[in-house]
């Protein structure tokens, strides 16, 4: 497995080696040691790779991912697997602000607390967070899911398109056009799916609420202008 | 006797015109400030206010059609491994697939192609089509990131940041549901038929130290292949330009507020940014301080319909200027042969703006498949070339006369200023004087 020690080792010959695999090649399997909070580790990933962070990264680690999976065994700076199409990132600390920012595939779970604006502008990825989320998260958000085990901050899913939102703790507040929908079997159980696939096992679906758009802005009219 | 009150000829007011009186009726009868296409149409200091000197005793001139006038340029020649090299400092402006037909988009990488420049994507992604057709092609990063993906973002030549546009700086967009079709829905990951909204600043950044990161990523992205620009509208050229560059751009791309945009509220166009003459003095200077003028590419737009502009900005600093309306209007867009369905619209050939309704006659600005047919891209793209070539031509032409056997020779001692607004923004003197506003010695 290569090693990166980016103490000594420029991020350019990490993210360099990880682009443009091909199908045959033996190296698929990356260790990164002492990322030190660098920005930009193990971005534009493009093949089905595993990469192991050793540490905690600094801004955009994993960005753009397109197939890989990476493990941060630490925390994460501010847009985490942001934009991601595929693959699966993994944090085993807390991540901050923007994670899975405009994502449109993959998974992105998140095993601590995430700050502010966690799966703004979300494209189709799905986020699970074992802890709890900071405000002005899923603002925007366009498709995809984002799960919060723990508590959700203010103005959760502001002017959400149709991005799903999950949250089992308490929320300090919805964000405009944001609404409590129920929870019907379909929604159980892709949450389970989703609980399942990011390592949740102390909690269960049935202890979510859904959260969703009331689609009241989606086509412009004066009377709603009082919601901005 | 009682006193008699003469009439008087009737006086409307200067304050409340009748486009004044006419918008507060409408305001009022609908309850929405008006939403349209294109840059400001308030009469502005700009390009038309500056003239050349020409040649004459203290230097002279070329000869037309015999000595030769370089006119190439190469942008992002600081940190990328491959700039762009281009054949005419004419590039085509970012003008998005939803708000532009496909054939639109086509047309204008036929005609950018043709005539050796580059052409730009817009707020709605990359289309196979839009690459395919364009031999240079720059992807915009923006704020909506709506297909944003990272393959496109390799396939592309030269990627381009968008923090504003000089019709809006500090503005998103909205592009109504009617130009939502089922393609445009899909590339921007939204349903059918809502009101999209373009964010107004970027998801994962905010200021220059975070752009500063972001680059870092897209560069580590593509491998350092890529020019990355940076456009900002004309608010504060000054610091906006020395602050892209401190984050790490090749290029900055300054729009003025002449510079269309696809659909915003008119009193944002109309009443928020600086002419692009304004712009380019200071954004020089912020460059010259840095010791980066001409290592950091310039590029101007905003208002931009001729050769001479071209000159002109070269001649103030730019190293290359770009264009939308004027492209639009070349492959057609506000042409008279459609005067009878402008009318329809309410409208008149050279005022239709409501490009966001998508109902254009000319079949741009609209994702109706009837319209969007009336549009050839290949004629239209040939007819880009030619009004790209015309412009280039006619700035050689003015760069002979100046003694110039490169535009980019061009230089402010070659211009002076018709009034003293202009005099003042482009630096230059006033006509018949050594003198401008700022400028010691009066």
């Amino acid at each position: 497995m290569p090693v990166f020690d980016l103490s000594i080792t420029p991020l350019r010959e990490l993210n360099g080696a990880l682009h443009g695999l091909g199908p045959g090649t033996n190296d698929t399997a990356f260790e990164v040691i002492n990322p030190r909070g660098h920005h930009a580790v193990a971005v534009g990933i493009d093949s089905p790779v595993t990469v192991e962070v050793r540490g905690s990264v600094g801004y955009y680690c994993a960005g753009m991912n397109d197939g890989g999976t990476v493990t941060i065994h630490g925390s994460a700076g501010p847009g985490v697997a942001e934009n991601m199409m595929s693959g699966t990132v993994i944090i085993e600390g807390d991540a901050s602000q923007y994670a899975g920012a405009t994502g449109r595939g993959g998974l992105l779970v998140i095993k601590g607390n995430a700050a502010s604006r966690c799966g703004i502008s979300m494209k189709g990825i799905d986020i699970v967070v074992h802890g709890s989320i900071g405000h002005m998260s899923a603002f925007m958000g366009q498709s995809g899911h984002l799960v919060v085990c723990g508590d959700a901050g203010e103005a959760l899913g502001d002017s959400l398109y149709e991005a799903k939102l999950f949250v089992r703790g308490s929320v300090k507040s919805l964000g405009t056009d944001c609404v409590e929908k129920q929870m019907r079997p379909k929604h159980l159980k892709k949450l389970a799916e989703l609980l399942e696939k990011a390592g949740v096992t102390d909690a269960k679906p049935e202890e979510f609420r859904r959260y969703g758009s009331a689609r009241k802005l989606y086509n412009f009219h004066i009377d709603n202008a009082d919601a901005y | 006797m009682s006193y008699h009150n003469p009439q008087t000829p009737p006086r409307k007011s200067a304050t409340f015109d009748d486009h004044t009186l006419a918008e507060i009726r409408r305001a009022a009868a609908t309850g929405i400030y008006d939403i349209r296409g294109g840059g400001t149409k308030r009469k502005v200091p700009h390009f038309d206010d500056l003239l050349f000197l020409g040649a004459s005793i203290s230097r002279y001139p070329l000869e037309g059609y015999r000595e030769k006038c370089e006119t190439s340029v190469v942008l992002g020649t600081r940190f990328a491994k491959k700039p762009i090299e281009l054949k005419i400092p004419i590039t085509i402006a970012g003008m998005s697939f939803g708000a532009l037909s496909g054939n639109a988009k086509e047309a204008l990488g036929r005609g950018a192609t043709l005539a050796g420049t580059s052409t730009t994507t817009g707020d709605g992604g990359m289309t196979d089509e839009e690459r395919g057709h364009s031999e240079k092609l720059v992807y915009q990063y923006l704020p909506s990131r709506y297909g944003m993906n990272p393959k496109d973002l390799c396939r592309a030549d030269a990627i381009e940041i968008v923090v504003g546009q000089g019709a809006k700086p500090g503005g998103g967009g909205m592009l109504l549901g009617q130009k939502i079709s089922d393609r445009v829905a899909e590339m921007r990951t939204l349903p059918k038929g809502i009101d999209q909204r373009s964010a107004c600043r970027h998801p994962d950044w905010t200021g220059p130290d975070d752009l500063e990161i972001k680059i870092l990523e897209l560069r580590e992205i593509t491998d350092w292949e890529k020019p990355i620009y940076v456009k900002v509208g004309g608010a504060r050229p000054y610091y906006d330009t020395a602050l892209a560059v401190k984050a790490g751009a090749d290029v900055v791309v300054l729009d003025g507020m002449q510079g269309g945009t696809a659909a915003t509220q008119d009193v944002f166009i109309e009443h928020v940014g600086m002419p692009t003459l304004a712009c380019i003095r200071p954004a020089v200077q912020a460059l010259q301080d840095l010791g980066l003028h001409r290592k950091v590419q310039l590029v101007i737009s905003g208002g931009i319909r001729s050769g001479a502009d071209v000159a002109k900005a070269l001649a103030l600093g730019a190293d290359a200027v770009s264009i939308g309306t004027a492209a639009l209007v070349a492959i057609g867009d506000n042409d008279p042969k459609w005067e009878e369905e402008y009318r329809q619209l309410g409208t008149t050939a050279g005022a239709y703006d409501d490009w966001h309704e998508g109902k254009d006659p000319a079949g741009i600005t609209t994702q109706d498949p009837e319209l969007a047919a009336r549009l050839d891209p290949v004629l239209a793209g040939r007819r880009l070339a030619n009004y790209l070539k015309v412009m280039t031509l006619e700035a050689q032409t003015i760069a002979r006369a100046c003694g110039k056997n490169r535009l980019h020779n061009l230089e402010p001692e070659d211009l002076c200023a018709l009034t003293m607004e202009a005099a003042a923004m482009a630096q230059v003197p006033l006509a018949g004087t050594s003198w401008y506003p700022g400028k010691g010695g009066f």
